[in-house]
């Protein structure tokens, strides 16, 4: 071969890639592990010279955390909820798509839109919607501003909520993450999902249509289990995204990560990672790897129940 | 028997007009949704600008205007001081600009050497780099904390650039693309004596070029929009990044505070992104339906 004496070159261009691989990549995989058995570790007692002790220390002080529940909590729920309301909308937005000819590049742009866009400065878009702009809510009604989303629940006979501001509720915090969830994960979902539907091979819809098949059980019948497994890929990134969830609430709600004068409010798993790395390396890193359990799980579950109902 | 075949093509004319009546009602409801979930994503970017130019005191109205009845351009100057944009913008291009260069080098060099390269080990070697795509980031993220304040790199710009040069993604990306290069284009170089470089830079390059675009759109735009980790280890103003200048310059969001001047920021943020959107859309739309990563 013309290559085999210049084995040594191969490894040459490798050598940036992996140098760099190795210390930021796989020493943190074996390091994190460690560290989460190290009760209490920082960085800087460490580089005192202090030694640490071994143990469950970690895991066991993160889920005995007063807002180790909430924080789980907020973070499943925002998951079940916008994974399947974002997901049907995409499949429904993709096969509206697909069937249409007229507008039909124009239409996909504006539905890529909200992709190119920086989550942190449009959750401030967001966070002007929903805001409540003026006194206290309900004192002083000439001054008060009900904010736009208001203002269109208006139009229906709802009385305008305190969805963000001080003193406003849980529930309705995670109703704004939800719709801002929801919109930003919109667009990569339909995407896919487009792009699996115009693969699919049209006879299927012909002969379908020959036999009279009414829409929706083509829909049923033909497009989801042909769709199954991209809605698979797309329900389980959804999931691992919405484990994940951190700037969305950031972008709204600021480092806080709650409406003032309740802080933590909608705090999440990496919201807890990152605010413990500075302070307690041991157990963010231990919170870290409880994170990557509980990925880990779903999305074997995920796979277990897609793969009886996917077709090939 | 005459009568009978007229009935039956009754019953076809029927039954064709009200499939027709259906068809289009079908149309009216397909286009009537796409236009409304339109509207819905569009709203915000709408709202976005319109809020921008309106004045404090227009925008405070209990009943909100859909057209800025003045356009007050000035909110555009007083956010690009308020939150320091220039600096900002200045430092974010800087990184982004330095550390896109310097990964599609490593990628390149990488991504050829799995594809057209022997050497020993190579399918388990990249099969380990594949799963390492599996772990989430935050796993590396607080190794990667103590890699630094141990390098002391804290609030310098090479702690922005180095740890995340290399990514297992693009060079997956960019091999499946060389692969697709004949092997012959290769050997026929080797035997007249053209160097590995320079069949690289004349013909895998030119031939790689649509995903080589994906990747820098992509790399840079993950540095405009990277927030978590800049916050971490780059807080001081020298070295802020765009987002979290941004972040820190409008801490609040809710009750009376300056909105519009905050959506012109917003909107001056975007701006960048969207223009590269308009003129890149394909190459985006591409690297992102291989991807499933944000930015």
């Amino acid at each position: 071969m013309v290559n085999s004496k210049h084995k040594w070159k191969a490894w040459l261009y490798l050598s940036p890639a992996i140098i760099l691989l190795l210390i930021f990549t796989v020493w943190p995989i074996i390091n994190t592990v460690q560290l989460a058995f190290m009760e209490n570790y920082d960085i800087m007692q460490a580089l005192g010279g202090k030694k640490f002790t071994l143990g469950f220390g970690n895991f066991v002080s993160v889920l005995q955390y007063d807002g180790f529940l909430q924080m789980l909590g907020t973070t499943v729920l925002l998951c079940v909820i916008t994974v399947p309301v974002s997901t049907m909308l995409a499949l429904l937005i993709a096969v509206c798509l697909n069937s249409i000819k007229f507008l039909n590049r124009f239409l996909q742009t504006i539905f890529f839109l909200p992709y190119v866009t920086n989550s942190i400065a449009i959750g401030m878009v967001f966070a002007a919607m929903f805001n409540i702009i003026g006194n206290v809510p309900g004192l002083d009604s000439s001054l008060v501003s009900w904010g736009i989303f208001n203002d269109l629940l208006g139009v229906f006979g709802i009385k305008p909520i305190n969805w963000i501001n001080m003193g406003s509720g849980y529930w309705e915090n995670i109703f704004v993450m939800v719709v801002y969830i929801v919109w930003n994960a919109l667009p990569f979902k339909i995407l896919i999902l487009l792009g699996a539907l115009q693969s699919v091979n049209k006879q299927y819809y012909d002969a379908a249509k020959v036999d009279g098949t009414s829409r929706a059980r083509t829909f049923w019948r033909i497009t989801v289990p042909l769709l199954s497994p991209m809605i698979t890929y797309v329900v389980i990134t959804g999931f691992i995204g919405g484990f994940k969830e951190y700037s969305s609430i950031v972008g709204i709600f600021g480092d806080t990560m709650g409406p003032p004068g309740n802080p933590g409010q909608l705090q999440t798993m990496v919201g807890f990672i990152y605010d413990s790395i500075k302070k307690n390396q041991g157990k963010a890193s231990a919170a870290a790897i409880i994170l990557f359990a509980i990925i880990l799980v779903v999305t074997l579950i995920n796979l277990k129940v897609s793969k009886k109902n996917t077709h090939y | 028997m005459e009568k009978i075949v007229t009935m039956q093509e009754k019953d076809m004319q029927k039954v064709t007009s009200t499939q027709r009546v259906v068809k289009v009602l079908v149309q009216i409801a397909v286009y009537g949704f796409l236009g409304i979930m339109a509207l819905v994503t569009l709203f915000p970017f709408y709202w976005m600008i319109i809020s921008s130019l309106k004045s404090l005191e227009e925008y405070r109205l209990p009943n909100p205007t859909f057209i800025p009845k003045q356009w007050m351009f000035t909110n555009y100057i007083k956010a690009f001081n308020t939150a320091n944009l220039g600096s900002l913008f200045v430092n974010t291009m800087f990184v982004g600009i330095i550390s896109t260069v310097l990964s599609l080098v490593i990628t390149v060099l990488a991504a050829f050497a799995f594809a057209r390269l022997e050497f020993k080990g190579k399918n388990l070697l990249f099969a380990g780099l594949l799963a390492t795509m599996m772990i989430p980031g935050e796993m590396f993220t607080i190794t990667n904390y103590q890699t630094v304040v141990q390098f002391g790199w804290l609030n310098k710009f090479v702690v922005l650039v180095v740890p995340f040069l290399v990514s297992v993604f693009y060079i997956y990306l960019l091999r499946q693309n060389f692969l697709q290069i004949p092997n012959e284009l290769y050997l026929a170089a080797k035997v007249d004596g053209t160097s590995d470089l320079k069949y690289l830079w004349k013909v895998m390059i030119p031939l790689a070029l649509p995903t080589l675009i994906s990747i820098t759109i992509l790399k840079m735009m993950g540095s405009w929009n990277s927030y978590m980790w800049p916050r971490l280890v780059a807080n001081d103003a020298a070295h802020s990044m765009i987002t979290n200048g941004l972040r820190n310059a409008f801490t609040t969001t809710t009750g009376d505070v300056d909105i519009p001047v905050q959506m012109a920021a917003v909107a001056l943020v975007s701006a960048p992104l969207f223009l590269v959107f308009i003129f890149f859309r394909k190459y985006i739309m591409k690297g992102v339906s291989r991807s499933g990563i944000k930015g």
